[in-house]
């Protein structure tokens, strides 16, 4: 910045600009139009401030030809200053500089090295005055994109004057669609600004029912309130009167009425403490010794005796709190004159937020059934693991990462998104396959009857690989992006809304399931599986080998659990210690389910979904307190349903 | 026997500890006191190797009065306690003359009883909470008012943002930075329900239902904005889930005062252009010096490695202690933190950095708006702010205030005109 | 403690580790900075008094789990709700030393006193009230026996009801790892009154006393110390005779202790309460020699990290909790320190603060696998003691029966 504001003298001296002593820019520099205008406000164009751009983007938005490229160029960070002469140029990046092109005439202006040029960086509420004075010119353009741009930045900051050039575009809209938004724009501007109050009344009714946000945003601030004390009875557009000790207590009253100095202010204790102190005079306070001060008691006493002596101000008693807040009365007046327009409002609101509720609860629980979705996720590994081989495997959060990590590798390979995911997610099958089948084999196998120790030993595992991946792949976060078919949101409307990311996990969740279920119901693998997990000698002797049962069973659990990383890291982060966040919470999952079913584990995540939602929901300022009162709640369900929610029964369900 | 075997061992280990660093006489030790493994590894590593390349470079200057310097590391594990131990042992076991470390504000607290008990001397690069003033640390990072106070004033000037949600991670800095901003905001006029404010814990993921709550907020036709204090790595679902909610930085801007280069790193930014963050250093500051600093941690760390406000905080802090070092013409405490206030050293922004009597710097306040590359634009920078350890925005601390050089106390009651206390009081 | 005749004589390792114990105090005494040569820095002193509270507290986890095969991954939570219980006291009263220290003028009301300790307190995580769980907070014996009663409460009621459903095994081991994270996420709201994530801190402080952190650490020392040589006493005592009997049974097969007619949730309940208590004390007695207390030491990695101590040292021994708190927990400390030499392996560097967690990682799995007596088992060793050799196939239809090459011996 400090370039630009090398010439201040410039810019004061241009408003006569033959002062100017360089004989190349009075040569260029016309004495109106455009050029002329940039040259008069170069200070403030080159560090401009929303509230004060305003005129000068007016004066700009008038001057004609050029002007309107100009703005947007502007807007764009596309204008660019010269250090030698202080002037503007649409710039445009090239190898060594920026090739520059004249604002005025749009004729080239040849090239400039890097460090000659200050890029304008105008912020996004200058860029936003920008285009609401770009409306009227844009509403008509020829490029359906553009008119899309104004009608963006009317829906932002729309104001009473772009009213009528909205209204005279609409006719001549081909667009279908652009046509809807031009009405329902046209619309919301008329409920806001029209003059006249039937007009008004007639777009609030015709809104009615509707659920967007815009809609609400334009009818919240007809009935906004202000909340005032009257000597009288209350003037203006009332909304609702007020009695004290009712809707108001008697203390806000008052607070009220000393906000608008109808009334004095409360000694306070500090001020109590303060004035006492003023007066402290040998030892002693209003004939009390300084010592006995330490009750509020004998400090009230000292000041009723210092009052007396009319020494200090006389606070208010409560008599007279009383009797001053008995005396007016208290009401909130709409900001909006018209009553009938208010009540119009307030008809049409209420109507609304009905809706409106029934809608955020489908929304919450559209959040609750992908928290839900995601937990299953990362606990189906486990449900195969703990629930169907006894295992504990605390390195199961690691598998997680191991798969994430595997996504971000394959990306660094694979620059297309979509390829990167298809190839991604069987590697990361592969991967964590591998490894939990190398650490049944090292480890666990000779753990099958110690079932606590492969917790320690798993937990041994755990914090090794997590080492070993902050070691390799540093402690920074890596990126994982999903392609741009996962990008943004499925909208019902402005309240329902889920991403397209998180249906998609959804929809995984699905797959795992429909596949696990598959391999235990209707594979020869599901089966020996089955048979070994209920008596491991039996099925020995009926010639399954359950060594290799339980290595395959244990490569599956970890398998998934590397997919499931993919999709975790997927829509939140990628770091070494992405497991072991879910670590324990797909414990839970499982235990809560009911260990060895894996419709107990789909339960189990959809309980602790919704219920972590619902508290959510209840206390929204804090979702640690949620989170809490959740974990309180399920060691509370264990004790009442020791297996599970659905408890396998007879023999299976031995320890 | 067993036992005597473990009594010897431990015997053994403690004269190991006694006597592990019997090094050259002839260096000036710094200690490096930063989390290299735990939670905070990902923000403290970068700094831990920021001092070393400092370290380096000042030795091939010839280092610091002639001798070199010698850099002690140490891991506390982004274990709380462990930071006071290690201090306690940077201090009394290694000697070491000056202590560069911590990153969250509870690794502070926990170091401060040491460094006070023991007279060290610690240059703490972060921006934090305020209402702190230590005889023995120099707060190289920004306070609240030269980072969450003109965020603030630019969302309320800049972007007439009429309503706020406040989005933290919970723990003490955005509890302090949001409790100050709350009472900033009504001072301006802002309505107390205008302000909806959420706390998630570390590492949050699951951010959908926050960020439908925050889209609601512009039900009542008042433009909202976000001042996000979320830390680490909950960062990237907080801005996956932004940016999939197709929330627009001109619908509803987010400034984040714990986003930076390091931060944007793990994800991908094309849908996050145009939010916010507000920090006293930008990577894409225009300056020479800037140039040669990043220049040079690319050339130490890797191409693929940005720069971001703690390092710059460290560099500053670092070349002020060597230049008071130099003036004082001694590494002793005392004297080192009286020639440090008043030292100047520019910053990498192209201002000068001026240490000021409460141990905190003056600082320009820069905007920078997301671009696609991961970088920022620094689209406002002001002149540089004296940092204010007690905030004037909260009734209790706009009485206090912080002045080592003339008062010799580090929160002194300017209504009562007494010192309150020497030491913290953690 | 009245103690049988006899105990001593049955209990030999009783004696020996009593003598090493004082041993050990009168050596770091002697060489600290405070009483002696000033070869150990306070610091050291510091960790080694840290060292016997975690000790003391293996301790207790071997009683739970090598004794009666409880694996509680929750114990941690106890420590924890005893440290901040003493800390509560040590930051109040600091703090209202200061707050007398520097009111002026009008002598202040109580009320008065109260608030300046709270916006001392509290103003760093933007409240200025008392919560009401402050209300003793003032007074020592109070807090003191806030220390016992809270997490001895909290052990009963969870106890009571876990137990009372029969949640055993892995369940339980879930659900007390359930339990110390619930608490630990409590702590860290602000709303829970005990400043949050920041916890309590400047605990080495201690008010009224004038002694520096030299003195101050050896005395803590002395304090660990006794409070570890009463531990181990009474652990050894309620280990021996009868009760220790029922614990081991318990341990080897529930069902059967409960058909012999023992009430085995009672004994469970007692244990885990019991254990609860001693790891509270441990707790009060660490957190003033750490200086700070915060949620994050209740995270259920801490609670793992106590079984993996008492695994490695030995499980069913009390000198193996001993000697496995104390050997990981210093030789952790020596690693992380960054003092431990570079290993150069030609093509690779290790640095140790990279690979630490590594190698212990591994040598957990290492130890379960090969050495599940863990290091207490070469005590075996030397006296001669060696387990049946187990292989071959089992010659019974249970996994305790003998096994073939068993039966050959």
């Amino acid at each position: 910045m400090a370039v630009c504001l090398a010439l201040p003298a410039f810019a004061q001296d241009s408003v006569a600009p033959t002062v100017d002593n360089s004989p190349e820019a009075a040569q260029v520099l016309p004495e109106t139009g455009l050029a002329a205008i940039l040259g008069k406000h170069a200070e403030a164009i080159a560090k401009p401030s929303r509230r004060t751009i305003g005129p000068v983007i007016e004066e700009i938005g008038a001057a004609g030809e050029g002007a309107p490229e100009f703005l947007e160029a502007w807007a764009d960070k596309r204008v660019g200053q010269r250090a030698s002469d202080g002037r503007f140029f649409l710039i445009e990046k090239v190898a060594d500089g920026y090739r520059l092109t004249d604002p005025a005439t749009g004729a080239d202006a040849g090239t400039a090295a890097k460090s000659d040029i200050s890029e304008l960086r105008p912020n996004s509420g200058v860029r936003g005055v920008i285009a609401s004075a770009l409306v009227a010119s844009q509403l008509n353009d020829p490029d359906p994109a553009r008119r899309q741009t104004a009608l963006d930045s009317l829906a932002r900051d729309g104001a009473a004057e772009h009213l009528e050039p909205l209204r005279a575009s609409i006719e001549a809209e081909s667009d279908p669609a652009l046509r809807e938004r031009k009405e329902r724009l046209e619309g919301l501007l008329t409920l806001r600004f029209d003059a006249d109050p039937a007009a008004r009344i007639a777009a609030i009714e015709r809104f009615s029912g509707d659920l967007g946000l815009d809609v609400r945003a334009a009818l919240n601030p007809i009935v906004t309130t202000t909340r005032r004390a009257f000597a009288g009875s209350p003037e203006g557009n009332v909304a609702a009167v007020l009695r004290p000790g009712r809707q108001i207590t008697a203390e806000e009253a008052y607070t009220l009425l000393v906000a608008q100095d109808l009334a004095p202010a409360r000694l306070t204790r500090a001020d109590l403490r303060a004035a006492l102190q003023a007066n402290l005079q040998d030892g002693q306070v209003g004939g009390y010794a300084l010592e006995e001060l330490d009750t509020p008691a004998a400090r009230d006493a000292a000041y009723t005796a210092l009052e007396q002596a009319g020494i200090v101000p006389a606070a208010a008693t409560d008599d007279e709190v009383t009797a001053l807040v008995a005396e007016h009365s208290f009401a909130d007046i709409y900001t909006e004159p018209n009553a009938d327009v208010t009540s119009a409002a307030r008809r049409a609101l209420d109507a609304i937020e009905t809706k409106v509720g029934v809608m955020q609860a489908a929304d919450l629980g559209l959040d609750a059934l992908s928290l839900a979705s995601i937990y299953f996720l990362a606990a189906i590994g486990l449900a195969i693991t703990f629930g169907v081989m006894g295992v504990i495997n605390m390195a199961h959060g690691e598998f997680i990462t191991m798969g994430a990590y595997t996504g971000y590798v394959v990306q660094l390979l694979i620059p297309d998104y979509t390829v990167s995911i298809l190839v991604a997610l069987p590697l990361a099958f592969a991967i964590t396959f591998a490894a939990g089948v190398t650490m049944e084999r090292l480890v666990i196998r000779f753990l099958y009857k110690r079932p606590l120790e492969t917790l320690l030993a798993t937990f041994g595992i755990s914090i090794a690989l997590q080492q070993i991946f902050k070691n390799i792949f540093g402690t920074q976060a890596r990126p994982l992006t999903s392609p741009a078919w996962l990008d943004g949101a499925w909208v019902l409307n402005d309240v329902v809304s889920i991403s397209y990311i998180r249906i998609a996990i959804f929809v995984l969740a699905l797959i795992f399931l429909g596949v696990f279920l598959f391999i235990m119901k209707r594979t020869r693998l599901g089966l020996e599986v089955r048979a070994v997990t209920q008596n491991p000698s039996m099925a020995a002797s009926m010639g399954i080998n359950p060594d290799r049962i339980n290595m395959l069973t244990f490569g599956l659990g970890s398998g998934i659990a590397g997919v499931a990383g993919v999709a975790i890291g997927l829509f939140a982060k990628v770091t070494s210690e992405l497991g072991s966040d879910y670590i324990v919470q797909s414990f839970m999952t499982v235990v809560v389910g009911g260990v060895g079913n894996i419709w107990g584990t789909l339960a189990g995540a959809g309980l602790i979904g919704t219920l972590q939602k619902g508290i959510e929901w209840l206390n929204p300022s804090n979702t640690l307190a949620a989170q809490t009162y959740m974990i309180l709640f399920i060691i509370a369900f264990i004790q009442f349903r020791p297996r599970g929610i659905i408890a396998l029964k007879g023999r299976a369900a031995g320890d | 026997m067993k036992f005597t075997k473990s009594l010897l061992l431990g015997k053994g280990l403690a004269t190991l500890f006694a006597t592990g660093a019997l090094a050259e006489e002839d260096t000036i030790k710094i200690g490096v006191l930063h989390s290299l493994s735990g939670t905070m590894a990902i923000s403290e590593t970068t700094l831990k190797d920021t001092v070393l390349m400092l370290v380096d470079e000042q030795n091939k200057k010839g280092g610091v009065m002639g001798k070199k310097l010698e850099a002690v590391v140490v891991d506390p594990a982004s274990d709380w306690p462990l930071f006071a131990e290690k201090a306690r042992e940077l201090l009394t076991v290694n000697d070491v003359d000056v202590i560069f470390g911590c990153w969250t504000s509870v690794s502070r607290k926990s170091v401060l009883p040491v460094i006070e008990e023991l007279n060290g001397l610690l240059f703490y690069p972060v921006q934090y909470e305020g209402e702190e003033s230590s005889k023995n640390v120099f707060y190289t990072g920004a306070a609240p008012n030269q980072q969450a106070i003109p965020a603030v004033d630019y969302f309320l000037e800049e972007l007439g943002v009429e309503k706020f949600a406040l989005l933290g991670t919970d723990y003490v800095y955005p509890r302090t930075t949001n409790n100050i901003l709350e009472s900033y905001l009504q001072q301006k006029g802002i309505a107390a329900e205008d302000i909806f404010v959420n706390y998630t814990p570390f590492g949050h993921s699951d951010w959908s239902k926050i960020v439908a709550d925050v889209v609601a907020l512009g039900a009542d036709g008042k433009k909202v904005g976000v001042i996000s204090t979320i830390n680490g790595d909950a960062n990237i679902g907080f801005y996956k889930e932004l940016a999939a909610a197709g929330v627009s930085a001109d619908d509803i801007p987010v400034v984040a005062f714990s986003v930076g280069e390091e931060e944007l790193s793990g994800l991908d930014t094309t849908n996050l252009v145009g939010h916010l963050a507000a920090w006293n250093y930008f990577q894409s500051a225009e300056s020479p010096a800037n140039e040669e600093f990043v220049a040079a941690w690319k050339a130490t760390m890797g191409e693929e490695r940005v720069t971001n406000d703690p390092m710059e905080a460290t560099y500053i802090g670092f070349n002020m202690w060597v230049n008071a070092v130099e003036q004082a013409g001694t590494t002793e405490v005392d004297a080192v933190s009286a020639a440090m206030i008043g030292q100047e050293f520019p910053n990498l922004t192209g201002s000068m950095a001026t240490m000021l009597p409460n141990h905190h710097l003056t600082k320009p306040v820069l905007i920078g708006e997301i671009r696609d590359d991961g970088q920022f634009d620094i689209i406002s920078q002001t002149d540089p702010v004296p940092g204010d350890a007690w905030t004037d925005f909260l009734p209790e601390s706009a009485v206090l205030k912080s002045d080592w050089k003339e008062l010799g106390c580090g929160m002194y009651n300017t209504e009562t005109q007494t010192c309150v206390q020497m030491k913290s009081n953690y | 403690m009245e103690l049988k005749p006899g105990f001593l004589s049955k209990n030999p390792s009783v004696l020996v580790f009593l003598l090493v114990l004082a041993l050990f105090t009168l050596g770091v005494t002697l060489m600290s900075e405070a009483y002696g040569s000033g070869a150990i820095s306070t610091s050291f002193v510091k960790t080694l008094g840290k060292t016997l509270c975690l000790c003391l507290i293996a301790i207790a986890m071997d009683l739970i789990w090598g004794y009666t095969g409880i694996l509680s991954l929750g114990h941690f939570a106890f420590f924890g709700l005893g440290g901040y219980m003493i800390g509560m006291w040590l930051m109040y009263a600091r703090t209202r030393d200061i707050v007398l220290g520097s009111l002026t003028g009008l002598p202040p009301t109580p009320q008065e006193i109260n608030d300046a300790v709270a916006t001392q307190i509290f103003g760093v995580v933007g409240t200025s009230e008392l919560p009401a769980i402050w209300s003793f907070a003032g007074s020592l014996p109070a807090q003191l026996a806030l220390v016992v009663l809270v997490p001895g409460l909290l052990a009963l009621i969870f106890g009571w009801l876990a137990f009372r459903s029969r949640v055993t095994g892995v369940y339980l081991s879930i659900l007390t790892q359930a339990m110390t994270l619930a608490l630990s996420l409590y702590l860290f709201q602000n709303e829970s009154g005990l400043r949050g994530n920041n916890g309590l801190s400047g605990l080495q402080n201690i008010p009224g006393l004038t002694a520096d952190q030299d003195h101050l650490s050896v005395w803590f020392l002395w304090g660990s110390a006794a409070a570890l040589a009463l531990g181990y006493l009474l652990a050894a005592f309620v280990t021996s005779g009868k009760f220790g009997s029922v614990m081991r049974g318990i341990r080897d097969d529930e069902a059967r202790v409960r058909f012999l007619g023992y009430s085995v949730e009672t004994y469970k309940l007692f244990i885990f309460t019991l254990t609860a208590v001693i790891a509270a004390i441990a707790g009060a007695l660490y957190y003033p020699q750490a200086g700070i207390i915060n949620p994050g030491e209740m995270a259920p990695i801490a609670s793992i990290y106590l079984a993996v101590w008492v695994a490695i040292g030995g499980r069913g021994r009390l000198y193996g909790a001993v000697v496995g708190a104390a050997f990981v927990s210093l030789v952790s400390t020596w690693f992380t320190g960054g003092r431990a030499p570079d290993l150069n392996l030609g093509f690779y560097t290790v640095k140790w603060v990279d690979w630490w967690q590594v190698l212990l990682g591994l040598s957990f799995v290492l130890v379960t696998l090969f050495a599940p007596k863990g290091l207490a088992g070469l005590v075996d060793m030397v006296q001669g003691l060696r387990p049946p050799k187990r292989g071959g196939a089992p010659l019974g239809p249970d996994d305790g029966s003998l096994q073939e090459r068993e039966a050959n011996e």
